[in-house]
């Protein structure tokens, strides 16, 4: 099982660092499902949201892509920056805890599906600059494409992807701030 | 902003490509020596007898264990900044530098009288050795930061401390080529120290300077 998710997982990630937009899709789909699992299983107190680790998780995968080496295993890399980003969360919540590497392995199994679905956009798109907030909500929130989001706001294609790569980079670094 | 609407923006966001871990650190290194050598260059310079002295087995050991040392750091440093090889990154490597010179401590102990082992241990330059050592390794550690914050180390206080070897070691090749002092127990004594002081500094800073 987990080799064959192993297996896909790779591939995918590979087609979406050669470009692949659905490839990266299908990639950032399946494992938030498994850090969803994961995050629900260690979180046992409460004070830290598990879709809010979710979503730093799969913001710290993007932005840190470069550091996963092509011929070597995702899912380890996977839930090295999950267990991180998540010590990190409880480390904000003023909570100490220890994760043995070792339990990762029993948390393969399943992924959950979200369920708290209706989360606060201002939060995540508070405090991005103007432009970035406009361009991440139209293509997050709105659904629209990169072409569509230039035109609307009469910006050149390249400056969408900037102001765009800004925003999630900025929305990170508030998660790592909260 | 749902978790879907999140995937829908990074998927849009596919065509940046950061810059390659691989390149990167080729980057770095050849600032690194760059900058190093160029503080050693304007700030100390070779000893007259440099050349020489690659005759002397005492002279030539110094780069051997400051460069053992470095690439030690550099094989380590390649892995702390990946998730999930940080667990298994092979520290045990960071000691070949240190016994090394442990072995080098002994035959020079056999080598000299007990009366001159205090001369050799002081020397005459320690504390240029504990200026420049840091001085020359200051812009290579933070060349080695910038990688750090390019990455991402799950362990950073220790890969920050790694880096701060890193820099130490290359910083203690280049001023070893300046020191008049060869013996090993002056080597053990002030570049630990001043080696220490550098990777001290990358364990205080890396947590800063390279969260994410």
């Amino acid at each position: 099982m987990s080799g064959k998710n192993e297996r896909e997982l790779a591939d995918l990630l590979r087609a979406a660092l050669a470009g692949d937009e659905r490839c990266y899709s299908a990639f950032l789909d399946r494992v938030a499902g498994l850090v969803r699992a994961y995050a629900r299983g260690k979180i046992t107190h409460g004070g830290v949201d598990a879709e809010d680790v979710v979503q730093e998780v799969l913001l710290a995968i993007h932005l840190k892509r470069h550091t996963w080496l092509p011929e070597a295993p995702v899912l380890p890399w996977v839930y090295a920056i999950a267990r991180f980003k998540l010590i990190d969360a409880f480390r904000r919540r003023g909570r100490r805890v220890e994760i043995d590497v070792d339990d990762i392995a029993e948390t393969f199994a399943q992924p959950e599906v979200e369920t708290v679905s209706a989360r606060d956009i201002t939060r995540a798109l508070d405090g991005l600059a103007p432009t970035q907030r406009s361009v991440v909500a139209a293509i997050s929130v709105d659904g629209r494409s990169v072409e569509e989001t230039a035109r609307t706001y009469a910006m050149t294609e390249a400056a969408v992807r900037v102001a765009l790569h800004r925003g999630l980079a900025a929305i990170a670094r508030r998660f790592g701030r909260e | 902003m749902d978790t879907q609407d999140l995937i829908r923006a990074m998927a849009a966001d596919t065509r940046r490509q950061a810059l390659p871990l691989a390149t990167a650190w080729r980057v770095a290194l050849a600032l690194a020596l760059v900058l190093a050598g160029a503080v050693f260059a304007l700030a100390l310079g070779p000893r007259p007898d440099a050349l020489a002295s690659l005759e002397t087995a005492r002279f030539v050991f110094k780069f051997v264990v400051t460069l053992a040392l470095a690439a030690s750091a550099f094989v380590l440093l390649r892995r702390l900044v990946r998730p999930g090889e940080e667990a298994r990154a092979p520290l045990g490597w960071l000691l070949a530098g240190p016994l090394l010179l442990l072995a080098a401590v002994g035959l020079e102990l056999l080598a000299v009288p007990s009366a001159d082992w205090a001369v050799r241990l002081v020397g005459v330059n320690a504390r240029v050795c504990l200026t420049f050592i840091p001085l020359i390794g200051a812009a290579p550690l933070v060349v080695f930061l910038a990688v750090l914050r390019h990455g991402a180390p799950a362990r950073p206080a220790l890969a920050g401390a790694v880096a701060g070897l890193l820099a130490g070691g290359l910083a203690g090749a280049f001023y070893a080529a300046h020191c008049p002092d060869d013996s090993p127990l002056f080597v053990a004594a002030w570049y630990s120290l001043a080696i220490a002081g550098l990777a001290g500094a990358g364990a205080l800073l890396a947590p800063r300077v390279a969260r994410w």
